[in-house]
């Protein structure tokens, strides 16, 4: 055997130092604690910490903007915000063509939605805006197809576009596609641009690519038939606004080079339209800098302002500021949420405590047919026991007819106990009641009988004796029970919706609403995400005030 | 000390009856004197109703029927904390979530003794049980004994007169018994206590006890001091249960005029015995012969013995005993003991031999 004294290490029989081999043998137990595990470890991944995760990044994923408005959100990082004035043409043109594509994607509305979070108006701005959008090309394709009325035909344009070269502006056009609706465009489009012709007229081969992907790939139709969308036309005649295109374009000699220049020949029929006036004739809300500065801040991929809205703040010029006084809601409701959570935890222990002490201590007939009375609960829905304390509850309800049967209560000042903060509480304690209740007893019941017994032979009275000794010792399980019963009672949803009115709601029913009704997701996951967070606090707080380790759920 | 005038005793049961259900009764009939600073030991097996009968004397449980008089007070009407009783459970009881020192000071805290008062208290009775240095440890951090220790410093510290022990030593190894048994007897005579202890090894009744009361199915069998119990059962049961003990199964057959009467055995042999509780001829009896009055060394036979035959079934060498098995008049369970000394024998299983005794040692009980 080895040497304790001795300078070296410990040996194994082996040879091997004594901590290696440990290490190796505790290595293989633990090896196999994780394979029986595993299936359960894969299950909560799935379920649980996936969900989770997903939530935590929509709280701050914000690409939609800057994925539908490519072209505008980039060259709108030149604009002065503090300017106090819209942004110029370049930026408008941009948008232009973006809200040309998104329009036909049908993809402009839900852009106009979720930038209507942040600033009111900015929906409909969108949609009417998406839909008035061909009016402002035709302005350049009717002059064109009179000018040159071969362009009014798809095969023109297909032969005039088409030809040699790498398709690098194709590609690049698609992946902007793709950004906007993830996966939708792969696949052949059955178009090779022509080299040349895309370094003459960029704008029209960007905006035929445009075309081409989404005719083909989206609408399934043949390109090389079908005319494109008046936003070519527009393209077109910005490309020709530039003299050396139109020098260049005079000296090309491709296919339907001919029709191009007779187009160059009339250039003076072509509109002198600004982009700027036309959307400002769609709508003048598109000269308003707040619009423009709302898109800007949430131009990039990741934002804090879900977050920010989910605490009452916004984005404003000058960083974070907080939102007007009329439109502030988050922050007190986590407030009230945790206030009224609190509340439900203490009435949980007032009533639960002598319920798990009777459970601890008669005898165990009795004690079984009171655990089911506890458990009853468990059996019944969740809905109806909470439409059972509708009708408890209301106005008209159970409790105020008998009250007012006994004469507590007048019969013109009947009690408000549904709709407001106490119907919650009420409904709430009830439905919670067993979570305090379990723990409570389990704990209880290992206190042997003779720690009291002693108690009193020491002289204590049955109520210091239950104070100094009882109490103390079942404190775990309060502390089991609460956490529960808090924790559970946070997150609650169906009971304040149902008895809750508009003072008795939770977080969770806001959480719900921006869920299901208004689809601002990157709130809710917000909301949830803060929520996790005040649990997750308070949680730590609990496990240093109290300590975890003095946590019973049972014996 | 066995017969006590009424007005003499301490505690005192008087006809106590209980039970639980209704049904059966745990405790027959339960009448008991004691005086004060008598160290009483209840012993019996299992189940006799000793914890019954010490939890009525607490005030936990309430007695069916009889009385039970504390100093001449009847205390059936006064809870528990009123009665100024020490009580040294089982399991010790001591209160997990308080120190040592803590747990001391609650019987006086309740007491509302001053702060001063109760320090002085709880270190006197730390020092009492030799744990001064573990005032300020939680009950859970210290060994088995230990906690018996301040068990017991609690239960003496407010300075009851009279201490209730529920077999306090059930939980500890045999040498840490032995020395709490004499540390037990000794704080209780040095400080006075009248002392009732419940325990089912009879060792422990024997060696600590001024009395022992034997209990079996409710009722007490017999109490005495420890040697009269030993030396005189007044039962087959408390012969049987005290001690290690021979019986041989026969009938009366004369009571003889000088203490003795004679028996014939079921295997046919007479012997005498002294009368105890058989009253006639004819009367049943088991005849209780204690293994070391058993002699098998022919010359060293006294004056008056008579001799049986016997067959050696078994030799057990025990150390500073040998520990002989034998058959005797049909009985293969009759044990001998003796001395480990030079001249006797180390017999092998087959010998046949006569082994005897004195007509005195052995008692006729009942059957
Ligand atoms: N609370 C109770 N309810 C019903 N019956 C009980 C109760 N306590 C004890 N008994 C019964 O009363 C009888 C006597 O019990 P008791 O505890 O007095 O025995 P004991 O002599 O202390 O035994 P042990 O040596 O095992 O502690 C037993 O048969 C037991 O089953
Ligand atoms: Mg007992």
């Amino acid at each position: 055997m080895s040497d304790t004294t001795s300078s070296g290490p410990m040996l194994a029989a082996d040879g091997t130092p004594l901590k290696t081999s440990l290490a190796r043998a505790l290595r293989r137990q633990k090896i196999r604690a994780l394979a029986l595990i595993a299936p359960l470890l894969l299950f909560v991944m799935i379920t649980f910490i996936i969900p989770i995760a997903t939530m935590l990044f929509r709280s701050v994923e914000n690409q939609i903007v800057s994925a539908t408005l490519p072209e505008a959100t980039a060259a709108l990082q030149a604009w002065d915000q503090t300017s106090g004035e819209a942004p110029s043409e370049d930026v408008f043109q941009a948008l232009f063509f973006d809200l040309f594509k998104a329009a036909e994607a049908k993809e402009h509305t839900k852009l106009g939605t979720r930038l209507n979070y942040e600033q009111t108006g900015t929906s409909s701005l969108f949609r009417t805006s998406g839909r008035n959008l061909d009016d402002v090309g035709e302005e350049w394709q009717d002059p064109i197809e009179d000018i040159a009325p071969a362009l009014e035909d798809g095969e023109t344009w297909y032969a005039m576009m088409s030809g040699t070269g790498s398709n690098d502006l194709l590609e690049a056009r698609r992946a902007l596609w793709n950004d906007m609706v993830p996966d939708t465009f792969n696949g052949d489009v059955g178009l090779t641009l022509s080299d040349e012709i895309a370094g003459m007229l960029p704008l029209t081969a960007a905006a035929y690519s445009d075309w081409a992907i989404f005719e083909a790939l989206e609408e399934e139709r043949d390109i090389s038939t079908r005319d494109p969308w008046e936003a070519v036309y527009a393209a077109l005649g910005l490309d020709l606004r530039n003299p050396e295109t139109v020098a260049a374009v005079n000296a090309y000699s491709g296919p339907h080079a001919e029709d191009l220049q007779l187009v160059t020949a009339n250039l003076d029929q072509m509109p002198d339209l600004m982009f700027r006036d036309a959307f400002a004739d769609l709508d003048e809300d598109w000269l308003d800098p707040e619009v423009w500065q709302t898109i800007k801040i949430y131009s990039p991929d990741y934002t804090s302002g879900y977050f920010l809205n989910a605490i009452d703040m916004e984005k404003g010029p000058d960083g974070a500021q907080m939102r007007p006084e009329n439109q502030q809601i988050y922050i007190t409701l986590f407030i009230r949420t945790l206030w009224m959570s609190l509340v439900i935890t203490g009435s949980c222990i007032l009533l639960g405590y002598p319920v798990a002490w009777l459970l601890a201590n008669l005898p165990l007939r009795t004690a079984n047919v009171l655990m089911i009375l506890v458990l009853l609960p468990f059996w019944t829905s969740l809905l109806v026991r909470t439409s059972a304390w509708k009708v408890l509850l209301q106005q008209q309800g159970v409790i105020n007819e008998i009250l007012v049967w006994l004469g507590f209560v007048d019969d013109a000042n009947r009690l408000i106990l549904m709709n407001n903060a106490t119907g919650t509480v009420i409904a709430m304690t009830h439905i919670l009641l067993p979570f305090m209740i379990l723990p409570l007893y389990s704990v209880m019941k290992t206190i042997p009988p003779s720690y009291l017994r002693a108690a009193k032979s020491l002289g204590a009275t049955n109520w210091t004796a239950f104070w100094r000794v009882y109490f103390p010792q079942s404190v775990p399980g309060i502390g089991a029970g609460s956490i529960l019963v808090f924790i559970l009672s946070i997150g609650y949803y169906i009971t304040p919706e149902i008895v809750g009115g508009t003072d008795g709601v939770f977080i969770s029913n806001r959480i719900a609403y921006h869920i299901s009704s208004s689809l601002n997701w990157g709130l809710a996951a917000a909301l949830g995400t803060i929520l996790l967070a005040v649990v997750l606090v308070l949680y730590w707080l609990y496990d240093r005030i109290v300590g975890i380790d003095n946590v019973k759920l049972g014996g | 000390m066995t017969d006590l005038a009424n007005d003499q005793s301490f505690v005192k049961f008087d006809r106590v009856q209980k039970s639980y259900d209704g049904e059966n009764l745990v405790v027959k009939d339960l009448n008991l004197a004691m005086p004060k600073g008598e160290f009483l030991t209840m012993l019996g097996p299992s189940g006799s109703g000793k914890t019954t009968c010490l939890m009525m004397l607490a005030g936990f449980e309430t007695a069916t029927h009889g009385e039970i008089l504390l100093d001449g007070k009847p205390i059936n009407n006064i809870p528990p904390h009123k009665r100024g009783i020490g009580m040294v459970f089982q399991n010790y009881a001591l209160f997990p979530h308080m120190t040592v020192a803590e747990n001391l000071a609650f019987p006086l805290e309740v007491r509302k003794l001053d702060k001063s008062v109760r320090e002085e208290k709880v270190k006197r009775a730390l020092d009492m049980v030799q744990m001064g240095a573990f005032g300020g440890r939680r009950p859970a951090q210290l060994s088995g004994g230990q906690q018996q220790r301040i068990a017991l410093a609690r239960a003496l510290v407010f300075e009851p007169e009279l201490v209730l022990m529920d077999e306090p030593l059930g939980a500890l190894d045999k040498q840490l018994r032995e020395h709490m048994q004499f540390e037990i007897t000794r704080l209780a005579h040095d400080l006075g206590i009248t002392t009732v202890y419940v325990t089912h090894d009879q060792t422990e009744a024997l060696t600590m006890s001024d009395r022992v009361a034997v209990f079996e199915d409710g009722r007490i069998q017999q109490l005495a001091p420890p040697d009269t119990l030993y030396e005189e059962p007044e039962n087959s049961f408390v012969a049987q249960f005290i001690g290690e003990n021979n019986t041989l199964e026969g009938v009366v057959t004369e009571m003889k005029g000088d203490g003795l009467c004679e028996v014939k055995l079921d295997g046919g042999e007479i012997i005498y015995a002294k009368p105890v509780n058989v009253t006639k001829a004819g009367d049943r009896t088991r005849v209780s012969i204690r293994p070391e009055r058993v002699e098998m060394n022919k010359e060293r036979l006294q004056e008056g013995a008579h001799t049986l035959k016997a067959e050696v079934l078994e030799f057990i060498y025990m150390g500073d005993i040998f520990r002989t098995r034998l058959r005797v008049a049909g009985n293969e369970e009759f044990v001998v003991k003796t001395r480990n000394a030079p001249d006797q024998p180390r017999l092998t299983p087959g010998t046949q031999l006569e082994i005897g005794w004195l007509p005195e040692d052995c008692r006729a009980l009942d059957a």
